[in-house]
C-alpha cells in the first residue's frame, strides 16, 4: 500500500451558486462514504480561501508574518484527501470519482514512503 | 537480434525485480558478457534464454553485493526461480506489461516515446536523442525522470483491465505512430537515423500485432505503416526534394510491403470493426492498387474519408477528404469545402488551396496562397516544393 495526496485544484473566482454547492456537497458525501467503506480513506479537509492565509518565514532568526498566500496564482489548493492505494492506477481510479463529485481538477501525488507517520497510516 | 532480445529480457527482469534500473543494468551486463564469450564459445542453444538467465544472475549478484535485509528475502525467492526456463507465454505477458507501463497516461507523451524506444525497443539513449534532435543529457534526464515517476508514484507493471484496455491501447498505438511519423518527416535530421525510426516503429507494430492479434486497430496501424513505408524510396528525389504521391515512380514501390499491408487490410475488412488506423490503412491500400496516379479509385477514397470523418472528425481529415473530392467532383467543389475549415496555421491547408486555385486558373490567388504556405513551414523539402510550384505559375 502507498499513500497518495489528492489535491483539489480550485480556480480563483466568484463562489458558485448555493444550489451548485449543495449538489457538490451531496456528491462528495456519497464519494466519501464509498471510499471509507473501501478502507482507502485516511483523512480529508476543505480549506478557507487563500485570502485567509498567513505566511511565516524566518528572517535573521526572527519570524516574519505576511498576509496572504505564499504565491498569488490563478489556482490554489481548495481542499485535499489523503488515501491509501496499492498503486497509481488504483489512486487514479479514486481521483476520477472525486473529480466527478467535485467537478474540479484533482492532482494525485505520491507520499515518500520513508516517514514513520506514513508507515503508521498504512498499517492502520 | 540484440534489440529484440533486449526488450524481452528487460520485460522479464522488471517483473522479477520490480525495478527498471536494476533490470536495465543487468541486461546490459548480460549483453556485454555475450559479446565477450559468444565469439569463442559459439551461440548457446537458446541465446534469448541465455541472456535472460545471465541477466537474472547478474541482478542477483548485484543485490547480494549491495544487499539490505529485505533484498535478501527477495534474493532467496529469486535464486529459487533462477533455474526455471523463461516460459514463452510468460515472456509475452511481460512484454505487454512493459509496453503498457512505458505508455502509461500519467507520463507525458515525449516520455512515453523515449521510454518505449529505450526499454521495449532497446535503442540507446544517444540514439534516441539523435532521432529526436535533442541533446543527449536532455534525453537522459527525460528517461531518468520517467523511470523515477514509475517507481515513486508506483505505476503498476500490469496489462490494464478489459474496461480500460481500449483507452490505454490508444496511447500505445499513438506512441508507435508518433515514432513512425518522426521517422517519416522528410529532411530534418540524419536520414539514416530517421529510416531506422520507421523500421523500429514497424518492428514495434509487428510485436503488438503478435501480442494482441485480436485488436483490429493494432493490425490497422501495422498495415498503415507498411503501406506508407512501401513508398519511402520514391518520396524523395535524388536532390533531396519531396516527390508527391501523383508524381512518384510506382514501379519502385516496395511490392512486398504492399502485399503484406493489403493482406492485413483485407483481414480487417472481414472483421468489420473499423477504427481510424484501419480506415487510413484502407485509404493507403487503394492508392497502392493504382498502377498509375490516373487509375486511382478516388470515389472509394472519398467514401473511406466519409467513414473516417464519421468516427474521428477533425479539420485535417476534412482537408484530406477535400483533396479526394477534387479528383471526383473537380477543384471548385473541393475549394468550397476547405474554405470553411479554419486551418489557417497549417501549411498544407494553404498548399492544397493554392493547388486548387491553380487548377481553376486563378493564378494570382494561387501564388498568394503558395506564399502564405511558405510562411507556415520550416521544413526545407516542403519549402522547396512550394517554391517550385509557385515559380511554375509564372
Amino acid at each position: 500500500m502507498k499513500l497518495y495526496l489528492l489535491t483539489v485544484v480550485e480556480p480563483v473566482g466568484p463562489r458558485p451558486s448555493p444550489e451548485f454547492l449543495a449538489k457538490v456537497m451531496h456528491d462528495v458525501e456519497v464519494f466519501r462514504t464509498e471510499i471509507k467503506a473501501a478502507g482507502a480513506w485516511v483523512f480529508n479537509g476543505a480549506l478557507h480561501p487563500p485570502s485567509t492565509a498567513t505566511v511565516v518565514r524566518m528572517n535573521d532568526g526572527e519570524a516574519v508574518m505576511t498576509d496572504g498566500p505564499f504565491a498569488e496564482g490563478k489556482e490554489h489548493v481548495g481542499g485535499f484527501m489523503i488515501i491509501k492505494a496499492p498503486d497509481l492506477d488504483a489512486a487514479l481510479a479514486w481521483a476520477k470519482k472525486m473529480a466527478k463529485a467535485i467537478p474540479l481538477p484533482i492532482e494525485v501525488r505520491p507520499f515518500r514512503d520513508e516517514a514513520a507517520e506514513v508507515r503508521v497510516a498504512l498499517e492502520r | 537480434m540484440f534489440r529484440e532480445e533486449h526488450g524481452r529480457a528487460v520485460a522479464v527482469l522488471v517483473r522479477l525485480f520490480g525495478d527498471i534500473d536494476v533490470a536495465e543494468e543487468a541486461v546490459q551486463d548480460a549483453f556485454t558478457k555475450a559479446v565477450e564469450r559468444w565469439p569463442a564459445t559459439g551461440l548457446p542453444p537458446s541465446p534469448a534464454g541465455w541472456i535472460i538467465t545471465t541477466a537474472r544472475n547478474a541482478a542477483i549478484d548485484r543485490l547480494r553485493r549491495e544487499g539490505s535485509r529485505e533484498d535478501r528475502h527477495a534474493q532467496a525467492d529469486l535464486e529459487h526461480a533462477a533455474d526455471e526456463p523463461a516460459e514463452e507465454g510468460a515472456v509475452r505477458d511481460d512484454q505487454l506489461r512493459l509496453i503498457f507501463t512505458c505508455c502509461h497516461p500519467s507520463l507525458a507523451s515525449a516520455a512515453q516515446v523515449a521510454l518505449t524506444l529505450r526499454l521495449v525497443g532497446g535503442l540507446t539513449t544517444p540514439e534516441i536523442a539523435r532521432a529526436f534532435l535533442v541533446p543527449e543529457p536532455t534525453m537522459a534526464q527525460r528517461l531518468a525522470r520517467a523511470k523515477a515517476k514509475i517507481r515513486d508514484a508506483r505505476i503498476p507493471y500490469r496489462v490494464p483491465d478489459a474496461s480500460d484496455l481500449h483507452v490505454r491501447l490508444r496511447a500505445v498505438l499513438a506512441v508507435v505512430y508518433l515514432v513512425f511519423n518522426e521517422g517519416y518527416a522528410a529532411s530534418s535530421g540524419d536520414r539514416l537515423v530517421r529510416e531506422e525510426l520507421c523500421a523500429e516503429a514497424i518492428r514495434l507494430g509487428r510485436l503488438l500485432a503478435d501480442l494482441m492479434p485480436a485488436e483490429p486497430e493494432v493490425l490497422g496501424l501495422l498495415a498503415l505503416m507498411l503501406l506508407v513505408e512501401s513508398r519511402r524510396s520514391t518520396r524523395t528525389a535524388p536532390d533531396g526534394g519531396l516527390v508527391l504521391l501523383a508524381d512518384q515512380d510506382r514501379n519502385r514501390w516496395d511490392r512486398r510491403l504492399i502485399a503484406e499491408g493489403q493482406a492485413i487490410v483485407r483481414l480487417c475488412l472481414r472483421r468489420n470493426e473499423p477504427g481510424p488506423y484501419q480506415i487510413q490503412a484502407a485509404i493507403n491500400a487503394v492508392h497502392s492498387d493504382a498502377l498509375d496516379a490516373a487509375a486511382t479509385d478516388w470515389r472509394q477514397i472519398v467514401a473511406l474519408y466519409d467513414q473516417l470523418l464519421a468516427i474521428a472528425p477533425s479539420p485535417v481529415v476534412a482537408l484530406n477528404r477535400a483533396v479526394a473530392v477534387a479528383e471526383v467532383e473537380g477543384p471548385a467543389a473541393a475549394l468550397a469545402l476547405i474554405d470553411a475549415l479554419g486551418l489557417d496555421g497549417y501549411y498544407l491547408f494553404h498548399a492544397i488551396r493554392a493547388d486548387l486555385l491553380r487548377r481553376l486558373g486563378r493564378d494570382a490567388e494561387a501564388a498568394r496562397a503558395y506564399e502564405t504556405a511558405l510562411t507556415r513551414t520550416n521544413n526545407m523539402a516542403e519549402r522547396d516544393l512550394l517554391r517550385r510550384r509557385r515559380e511554375a505559375l509564372r
